[in-house]
């Protein structure tokens, strides 16, 4: 509790006591709720995003919807629509919660979705049409598999995104890491400075943690030829670049 | 009992009420003004700092991958623990939001400059080189001019993203308009609060982005005969 100990210093100290972890609301119930809520997000995302963003590429309508999602969501505050949905239909809880984060989640996985579809070799359509393949057909068989590694790009789009804003879930008492650092700063920097610091370097890890475990998944799903293309055309989160033309 | 008395003439609790930005306009305002003002400063320090960069990644290719892979992680540092990084080290002032703000919105522009500059077409550069332009002369008068779409587009994500990204600055204190949207939400769930909050970040960014778009195309007659 030395004054002159650096916050750094302070974090590395409260990571150690093993009562922060295993206490209630302490990190390890903070992880439970943090991980919940983000999965349930991006299931709510995909469930919603893929079989339009699949539909409405396989029509090849609608480019002009998914821009204007991505850039709608793009202006909204994520602080806006956690404080918002709770007093909508929704009802307090964890659901408004879980809706406010999959809105965040529907842009990349709607664009990917849209765009893995759109890029499909004309000449691997057409010649699915001349065997006879119905557009159902066509679209299951065809071109959702040579979309997957567009799924899993915006997958890990989301997944990131929806696990760092999850964090803002705690300025409506909504759980997670993020409640960490907001008690932090309940205690004023001098007392809190090194929970702060400690629910940062959570927070971020898991981010971070998260990136690399998808990224991995999504090596994984791409067939080994279109890897170092697609490396190079959409490392950088493609839904962004898709976001404004 | 009494604060029920006293709030028995209030029609409810509205959505939207034009008898509270009435009544509250100093408020109001002064929250727009530090919102804005913050996106403003944010976005002028990150371009001033990403033109630069961005001109380094592409003249020194083996630079590219660095550059554009540390503000990469920096911005998938999730902003509420950026925030809390920095919030110990520069207190619970207005800066510790600039400076995460700056941090963020790095990455948008670098990665749009770099691919804006990128775009130049090689013939094109081998003329200006023809021609006798220098590597600075060729940079000002022939390669920044044609990545001015990229650079555009860099800039109006970075300001229309810091716009809604200011309002994370509520857990210093200094969330432009998320205080509002914050203070409405613990203040009995003040639903005008919170909209008015809400409608004026959205209406904040369109505007800045509008006039983004507006500059670029007064910068760039010629885009306006091509393709759009």
């Amino acid at each position: 509790m030395s004054a002159a100990a650096s916050p750094v210093h302070q974090a590395v100290l409260w990571l150690n006591d093993p009562l922060n972890w295993t206490n209630p609301g302490g990190i390890l119930d903070r992880l439970g709720e943090h991980l919940a809520i983000s999965a349930a997000a991006v299931a709510l995302g995909c469930l919603v995003a893929w079989p339009l963003g699949l539909w409405l590429g396989h029509t090849g309508r609608g480019g002009g919807l998914v821009v204007l999602v991505s850039n709608a969501t793009l202006a909204i505050p994520t602080l806006a629509l956690l404080t918002i949905l709770p007093l909508t239909f929704l009802g307090f809880g964890r659901t408004p919660v879980v809706v406010a984060l999959a809105v965040f989640a529907i842009p990349p996985l709607l664009a990917n979705a849209y765009l893995g579809v759109r890029q499909v070799d004309p000449e691997a359509r057409d010649a699915a049409r001349g065997m006879g393949l119905s557009g159902g057909q066509l679209l299951r068989r065809v071109e959702l598999p040579l979309a997957v590694p567009y799924l899993a790009a915006g997958f890990r789009t989301a997944a990131v995104q929806v696990i760092a804003t999850t964090a803002l879930a705690s300025f409506v008492n909504g759980g997670g890491l993020g409640e960490i650092i907001r008690t932090g700063f309940g205690l004023s920097i001098a007392a809190g400075g090194g929970q702060i610091v400690a629910g940062g370097l959570l927070v971020a890890g898991l981010a971070l943690l998260a990136e690399v475990l998808l990224s991995g998944l999504e090596r994984l799903v791409t067939p080994r030829p279109l890897r170092r293309v697609r490396q190079g055309a959409a490392r950088p989160r493609p839904a962004d670049a898709t976001g404004r033309a | 009992m009494s604060f029920r008395l006293s709030y028995r003439a209030d029609p409810g609790n509205p959505w939207f009420s034009w008898q509270y930005v009435r009544d509250n306009s100093d408020t109001i305002l002064a929250a727009v003004r530090e919102h804005a003002s913050l996106t403003g400063r944010a976005v002028l320090i990150a371009a001033l700092v990403a033109l630069p960069l961005s001109v380094v990644a592409y003249w020194f290719r083996p630079l590219a991958g660095p550059i554009l892979g540390v503000t990469g992680v920096i911005y998938t540092i999730p902003s509420l623990a950026l925030f809390a990084f920095i919030a110990p080290y520069l207190g619970t002032g207005a800066t510790t939001v600039l400076v995460g703000l700056v941090l963020y919105a790095l990455l948008l522009i670098v990665r749009n400059v770099v691919a804006g500059l990128n775009q130049v077409p090689p013939e094109v550069s081998e003329a200006a080189e023809g021609m006798g332009y220098g590597r600075w002369g060729r940079l000002f008068r022939i390669d920044l001019p044609l990545a001015i779409p990229g650079i555009l587009t860099g800039l109006r994500l970075a300001t229309v993203s810091t716009v809604a990204l200011v309002t994370v600055g509520v857990l210093v204190g200094h969330g432009g308009l998320g205080q509002l949207i914050f203070a409405g939400f613990q203040n009995n769930l003040y639903k005008a609060e919170i909209m008015t909050g809400t409608v004026l970040c959205v209406a904040l960014a369109v505007l800045l982005d509008l006039l983004l778009v507006l500059v670029g195309r007064l910068i760039t007659p010629w885009a306006a005969r091509g393709a759009r």
